[in-house]
């Protein structure tokens, strides 16, 4: 068995893939710098990371693909599940090998994987730009507490900082405890040094700008009115709005 | 803001909320720089209520004084409820306010009439110019027109609306001025078509001049009452189709009569909201939108009422046997979407992987095709022996019946099935 070891990024990755090429061996398994070997290694080799060799394969894939495919190899890549470095490994090898496109060649159990995983990480990206609040703090930046089950926040970006450009706001993942701020220019990659009173989800009341509390119940109230009492339908209503995201929600709570 | 305007919201989301015609979808727009919002171009439902809806906008009447007496409304003239007005800038702070949080898409404005038509609507203009032009929000919003409403009004609010509404309530005319005296086609026909020359012109005028302003950029749509009054599902369905063929005309909603006025004598003794028959005609919008049906092969003369047991897809199929089994190696697009069990994403991908090699039964299951359904009305390789014309459309239909969950319960399933635009 063939082992790369490598940073477990996705330049990282990618770099695996150059190295591979130019090795001519193709590793059976992925693993990160850390983790044990396993049983039957046959050969190791380390994958040191450069932008140069990472650059030249994602060029080389977003020429031999659409950008709407790329879009989901990204996809995959962030929904951080075991083996899914492995299963982009396999799959860049085939876009890379084939002479025809694979891309939809649904016979093919990878390609069902890559788009059924794609699928799952674009859903979650969906839930955040649907379920996020945020919560007008004192010094008037936005906050919203997120914490999905894929690493989804970075797809979410450009929908947020288009659509909220004229505030300042700070949309913080407390699973992963990073996010971004906006300061009314660019969206920045930020972790906090002092995060634990966030990591519950709520900003304390003497935090939030006055009037938030009062729009807060407004958009409760609001809520409670538009329930069509006739029409009480519970599981449809946790079938489109999971459970995980009621902590968030001034409605739920 | 206050505790008064809280209460106001409470009274005016109440009397909006039987009103269905909530997606948001129809307009891309980016925001520009300094303005708050964007458009998304498809409907985002940013919560559901308990009884499982979208909530995507804001949903709120200006106000719930009125001085009609339809029958079906909540909020007519003779009905002893509280009623509230919200000042231009109340509404608009409270939209603003809402869509900074990412709590809504954008805002929805109806209104009772007020004095008169025009008066009404005039106010509600403001709510949406004052938005647009002082707040420099970029947000979505739909605002109905109010029946009757001059032509000039229709005009301004087409400049500030992504999208516009008028209302048809009832399809058949002298059912509309049975449970509406006040009002007749006439008054909603009128606005939809001043919506239409808005949107043509507007369009023609931005092939010479890139800048020049869009009109509704999101088209019209309009509303239908099911089961208040005795139409059939033809009826409702021919209208729907006609409707549609207007260059304008982007969504028919249909609401299910929800008994609330039942001391009026005019209206049916229902029990409950007609929600399966609601539920079969969105499924029969779709088939229309975008399965290529024509509304006669979906109910006609022979059959002028969808099937509640079955959709109306497999309904078709059923009475049809002789168009399948399907041949999925072979078919064009267009035969395989009338599959069961095939949607639209499905029949894409079944054409795409083609090219690769014959599709088999595990491709289909791949796919993400509901075999179990599909199972009567195609062939590929290996499958299939047992097909709808072997099996007879009446052993079909029994497999593939909904479950019901209690025999006596006829018309109280929930709804299910939400389509996104
Ligand atoms: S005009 Fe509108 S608000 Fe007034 S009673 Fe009729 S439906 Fe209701």
């Amino acid at each position: 068995m063939f082992v790369f070891r490598y940073d477990k990024t996705f330049e990282g990755l990618l770099t695996a893939v150059f190295d591979a090429y130019s090795r001519k061996t193709f590793p059976d398994t992925l693993l990160s710098e850390a983790e044990p070997a396993p049983m039957f290694m046959e050969q190791e080799y380390r994958v040191v990371t450069e932008t140069g060799k990472s650059t030249r394969v994602w060029m080389a894939l977003n020429k031999k693909l659409s950008r709407e495919v790329c879009g989901m190899l990204m996809h995959v890549w962030l929904s951080e599940l075991p083996k899914s470095d492995e299963l982009l490994l396999r799959y860049m090898r085939k876009v890379f090998d084939s002479p025809h496109s694979v891309t939809t060649n649904f016979t093919d159990d990878d390609v069902v994987q890559v788009e059924k995983i794609a699928r799952k990480v674009s859903r979650e990206r969906m839930h955040l730009i649907q379920f996020v609040r945020f919560i007008k703090a004192a010094d008037d930046i936005f906050f919203a507490p997120v914490s999905p089950i894929y690493n989804a926040l970075p797809l979410t970006l450009h929908y947020f900082t288009d659509r909220f450009a004229d505030q300042k706001w700070l949309i913080y993942d407390i699973r992963r405890r990073y996010g971004y701020f906006y300061d009314l220019n660019t969206a920045e990659e930020v972790t906090l040094n002092d995060d634990t009173h966030l990591l519950g989800g709520k900003l304390d009341e003497k935090l939030m700008a006055q009037d938030e509390k009062l729009f807060q119940d407004m958009w409760k109230t609001y809520f409670q009115a538009l329930t069509i009492k006739e029409r009480l339908n519970p599981k449809l209503q946790r079938q489109h709005m999971p459970r995980r995201f009621w902590k968030f929600l001034p409605e739920k709570s | 803001m206050n505790e008064l305007v809280l209460e106001k919201l409470k009274v005016l989301a109440e009397s909006a909320k039987y009103d269905v015609s909530c997606s948001s979808s129809g307009t891309t727009r980016k925001n520009r720089p300094g303005a708050i919002g964007s458009a998304a171009g498809w409907g985002i439902c940013h919560s559901f209520t308990e009884d499982g809806r979208c909530v995507s906008l804001l949903k709120i009447m200006l106000t719930n004084n009125c001085m009609y007496d339809c029958a079906y409304c909540i909020n007519r003239r003779g009905n002893d409820i509280r009623r509230a007005t919200f000042t231009v800038q109340e509404l608009v702070e409270l939209t603003i306010e809402f869509y900074r949080r990412n709590y809504i898409e954008g805002l929805f404005l109806s209104s009772g009439v007020v004095n008169n038509p025009d008066y009404t609507m005039e106010r509600m203009v403001r709510v949406v110019k004052d938005l647009r032009t002082v707040h420099r929000y970029n947000g979505y919003i739909h605002m109905k027109s109010i029946p009757g409403a001059s032509p000039e009004l229709v005009g301004e609010a087409g400049k500030y609306a992504d999208r516009l509404s008028v209302n048809i309530e009832i399809s058949k005319e002298q059912n509309l001025k049975l449970l509406a005296p006040e009002k007749d086609h006439q008054s909603v026909y009128r606005p939809m078509f001043y919506i239409q020359q808005g949107v043509l012109s507007s369009a023609e005028e931005r092939k010479r001049f890139r800048h020049a302003p869009r009109f509704a950029p999101a088209g019209q749509s309009t509303q239908m009452i099911i089961g208040a009054t005795d139409e059939s599902d033809k009826d409702i369905l021919q209208l729907s189709s006609a409707l549609y063929q207007r260059p304008s005309m982007k969504r028919v909603y249909y609401s299910g009569y929800i008994p609330i006025n039942t001391y009026d004598t005019r209206l049916p003794v229902l029990k409950q909201a007609p929600l399966v028959r609601e539920n079969r005609l969105y499924q029969a919008d779709w088939l229309m939108r975008f399965y290529g049906f024509r509304a006669n092969e979906i109910v006609n003369e022979t059959f002028p009422n969808l099937d509640l047991e079955v959709d109306p897809k497999l309904a078709w199929a059923l009475r049809h046997p002789e168009a399948f089994p399907v041949d999925l190696n072979k078919a064009d697009y267009a035969m395989i979407l009338r599959v069961p069990g095939i949607g639209v994403k499905s029949a894409k991908l079944i054409v795409a992987s083609r090219k690769h090699g014959r599709i088999t039964s595990s491709t289909l299951k791949k796919i993400g095709v509901v075999m179990k359904r599909a199972q009567y009305f195609i062939t590929c390789n290996e499958l299939s022996t047992f097909t709808v014309n072997e099996a007879q459309p009446e052993y079909v239909r029994n497999v593939l019946t909904e479950k019901r969950s209690s025999k006596r319960e006829s018309d109280n399933r929930q709804l299910s099935i939400i389509f996104p635009d």
